[in-house]
């Protein structure tokens, strides 16, 4: 087929669906919307109790996303964003795209979290993962990761969240001292990779002893690949968090059907499906608790986040410490 | 006459290549301010730069000798040797890194090699890794571009330089050639090497191996500051000017002439066939090894890969023939346009996609498309035209010396013989540049079909390619089946690029 062709076979398409029922359309990044991501169950889901059409627009991550946003202003087809991270939602707050939630649902976060303008959807803590039949003794802090010959592979600040998430751990962890910490650990940085799946590629390809993830990663290899071999190491400073967020835009036509979304990606429901699809904690625990496998995972007993002003504030002067840090 | 509309359509191409190019990048610097560079910036356009030199230094000198022992000498096995060195540069980047990763990683063969034999291991990580990673991609197209030039010598020169005994076949024969093709080489190579941004990255072992591009990909991402990206941009295509102009400098037409097409059987000088079995060995096994690991890794899981990876797949293999045609078609009138008359614009617009940017191109684009239409409905059509875009320098660099001898040889008969227009180009054209043409147009097509392009930013549901997928199966832990998704399109692309290249070949006088 021509390439005008499908083009225009595809515009139908989408014409045709706008004809039957209204369409909600929610951009958010690819892996929440791939077919082994959360998106199709969800959209599933949700279609059975709204009369409508879901449409994912997507982009590659949350960062990219909140560009894609930038980008369109006022004038998104976006009804509703999901995906961006709390370092995100204060810039994401500053372009005054977005709308006050209509209801706040309750969450089980181990922090309190409560936002004006976005629901949290799942969150995860960071941590380094390593092969638990090859490092038996992992270390049990930055400073004693730091003091050790191991290797590890982190993701850039500038181009990944996970890499940007490790940058506001170590600043909350240590705070005027992180230079300090940095400048210790440059020697155990093998590399630093662009985004996650480089950085965890090439830790399953043996190239590092450790890698930064999630405490949830191990999760994906028991469950998924009933391969018990994969651990998270607990740190003594406490684990940075990762909270995902969804919101609605102002300029939305379709404000009761977003906030019918947004109510639905809270409901025990969706979230049900977070755990398994995203490899993340569900912001609630549903009432049936999370898929066996997940009692076997690390639970830090100290979790840090900044705020999303704090975050925001530090972002810019952390990753040129970062960067100054390791460029010696 | 002929030449009028030719010069004409050539114009307008390079019009469009440059409105594609800069205009995306002039997109970007209106939604914004003035830009000013940090001092990281700086350190970052010098890093970029000294990599992109390094590679394509050792690139083109280690590409002169792999031509050459494998111009003059047959052994079983040469056409699909020569055919399988062409694949590396068809690999998707981060495939082809963990290929690398697999021979030269910490945990790789050469360091099990050297721990067996108890002598330190070594680290790819840092600016030689950078390097060896940009020969390992590299190399291929340079020793083709040289073969091929090499091809390109009549056999009667040989002949000729023989019966005179001519105590230099280097200097009178070979080193013209090598004056024709490798400045355009090294330009490619050189252009390929400053918008590295994964290999640089991830090889490069820290912000210390920070290239523009990644500067680039901040300034969009997560600053937003989309005049900075486009201040950037402008860097590169600054250099990118400067390294064209720089080329032309060194370049010298070919002064070969034509000759009766005999078939070349060069006799080898004596007593270096153990030299010539050592370059070729070499060769070989740096750039088969990390493809075979490739093999390797991707086979477990080919079976058992979800459809959408199948219907993507699909989707790949008629978007790189679109994309191909298109791009060949535009080599093809830029190199003719430009061999029978010089100009230095025209060369640049051919090279200029080189020098862009992926995300400012594809950002730009999107900025420029979006208020008239919705981006998801041309995503197809839109990537089509920008991998076409990305392969066009490639193919103009194959085809311009090609064409050029051509003209300079040829052009006075068929003007005498007044054979213009269609019947010059089926009769003469045609049949004459056969081999670069298959050749490039392989390349067009497995390129696009591996180019990430800008699917990534305008793709909505079921309009995910291949590379796409590829990324996003090893987004969601799913690295297996990523593996073997790379090696299905890695497979799927060498199929294409070997059909086009064996049909050039077979079709050649």
């Amino acid at each position: 087929m021509k390439p005008i062709h499908l083009a225009l076979a595809f515009l139908s398409l989408g014409h045709m669906a706008m004809a039957d029922a209204p369409v909600l359309n929610v951009l958010t990044y690819d892996s929440f919307a791939a077919e082994w991501g959360p998106g199709p169950a969800i959209a599933k889901g949700f279609e059975a109790t709204c009369a409508c059409k879901i449409n994912y627009i997507t982009a590659g991550d949350g960062a990219a996303v909140l560009s894609r946003l930038k980008m369109e202003g006022a004038t998104s087809e976006a009804d509703v964003v999901v995906g961006l991270d709390t370092t995100l939602t204060e810039s994401a707050r500053a372009t005054g795209l977005f709308a006050p939630l209509a209801a706040t649902a309750p969450n089980d976060l181990p922090v309190p979290y409560t936002d004006a303008n976005f629901e949290p959807f799942d969150w995860g803590w960071f941590a380094f993962v390593y092969d638990n039949t090859k490092l038996t003794n992992p270390p049990k802090s930055f400073k004693e990761l730091a003091a050790s010959n191991l290797k590890i592979v982190i993701e850039d600040p500038r181009s990944s969240t996970p890499g940007l998430g490790l940058v506001m751990w170590v600043k909350d962890a240590y705070g005027t001292d992180s230079a300090n910490i940095w400048k210790d650990l440059a020697d155990n940085i093998v590399t630093v990779t662009p985004s996650w799946d480089e950085a965890y590629g090439l830790f399953l390809k043996g190239e590092a002893d450790m890698v930064l993830s999630y405490t949830t990663s191990p999760a994906y290899h028991l469950i998924a690949e009933k391969d018990a071999t994969k651990s998270a190491a607990p740190f003594a400073e406490g684990h940075y968090m990762q909270v995902e967020v969804a919101g609605k835009l102002a300029s939305s036509k379709q404000q009761p059907l977003a906030d019918q979304f947004l109510a639905y990606l809270a409901s025990d429901a969706a979230q049900a499906t977070i755990p398994t699809t995203n490899w993340m904690y569900p912001a609630k625990t549903p009432a049936e608790g999370l898929p066996k496998g997940y009692e076997t995972l690390i639970k830090p007993l100290k979790s840090l986040l900044f705020s999303p002003t704090e975050a925001e504030g530090q972002r810019q002067a952390a990753v040129e410490e970062w960067q100054t840090a390791l460029s010696k | 006459m002929a030449d009028r509309p030719l010069q004409i359509t050539a114009g307008l191409l390079a019009l469009l290549i440059a409105t594609l190019v800069l205009g995306t990048a002039l997109a970007l610097a209106s939604q914004s301010g003035g830009a000013s560079l940090h001092p990281a910036d700086w350190s970052a356009i010098r890093f970029t730069i000294l990599q992109a030199l390094l590679s394509t230094a050792f690139s083109c000198a280690l590409a002169i000798p792999t031509a050459r022992a494998l111009m003059r000498r047959r052994f079983p096995g040469r056409q699909a040797l020569i055919l399988l060195m062409g694949a590396p540069f068809l690999l998707p980047v981060i495939v082809a890194v963990l290929g690398l990763l697999t021979i030269y990683g910490r945990s790789g063969l050469l360091n099990a090699a050297l721990q067996a034999v108890g002598i330190a291991p070594i680290s790819i990580y840092g600016l030689w890794g950078v390097v060896l990673a940009h020969v390992f991609f590299n190399l291929p197209l340079a020793t083709r571009i040289l073969l091929n030039g090499w091809h390109a010598i009549p056999a009667e020169r040989f002949r000729l330089a023989e019966t005179l005994n001519l105590p230099s076949l280097f200097r009178h024969i070979e080193l013209p050639m090598l004056r024709a093709t490798l400045p355009g080489a090294a330009l490619s190579i050189f252009l390929v090497c400053l918008t590295s941004f994964v290999v640089a990255l991830t090889l490069g072992g820290g912000p210390k191996a920070t290239t523009l591009e990644l500067a680039i990909y901040q300034a969009l991402r997560f600053d937003f500051d989309p005049g900075k990206a486009a201040l950037l941009a402008a860097i590169q295509f600054a250099i990118c000017t400067a390294a064209v102009t720089l080329s032309a400098r060194f370049t010298l037409p070919s002064a070969l002439g034509a000759g009766l097409d005999r078939s070349l059987v060069l006799r080898a000088p004596k007593g270096r066939k153990a030299q010539d079995a050592i370059v070729i060995t070499a060769g070989a096994l740096f750039l088969l090894l990390p493809l075979f690991a490739v093999l390797i890794e991707g086979l477990p899981a080919l079976p058992f890969l979800p459809i959408e990876v199948w219907q993507a797949a699909t989707r790949s293999i008629w978007m790189a023939l679109a994309s191909a045609a298109l791009s060949t078609t535009a080599a093809l009138t830029l190199a003719q346009a430009t061999a029978r008359k010089g100009s230095r614009l025209l060369e640049l617009s051919a090279m200029l996609p080189l020098s862009a940017s992926g995300l400012v191109l594809g950002t730009g684009l999107f900025l420029m498309v979006r208020p008239y239409i919705r981006p998801e409905d041309v995503a197809l059509p839109v990537t089509i035209l920008v991998n076409a875009l990305m392969s066009l320098p490639f193919l103009y660099r194959l085809l311009f010396p090609e064409a050029q001898a051509l003209h300079a040889a040829y052009d006075r008969l068929a003007q005498a013989m007044a054979l213009t227009g269609w019947p010059r180009l089926r009769y003469l054209t045609l049949p004459r540049l056969a081999r670069p043409l298959g050749l490039g147009t392989g390349l067009a097509a497995a390129l696009s079909m591996g180019d990430l392009g800008v699917i990534a930013l305008f793709a909505g549901q079921g309009q995910a390619t291949l590379p796409l997928v590829v990324q996003r199966l090893s987004g969601a832990y799913r690295m297996d089946e990523a593996a073997a998704a790379a090696l299905l399109l890695v497979a799927l692309s060498f199929t294409l690029f070997a059909l086009c290249d064996l049909g050039g070949r077979r079709a050649a006088p």
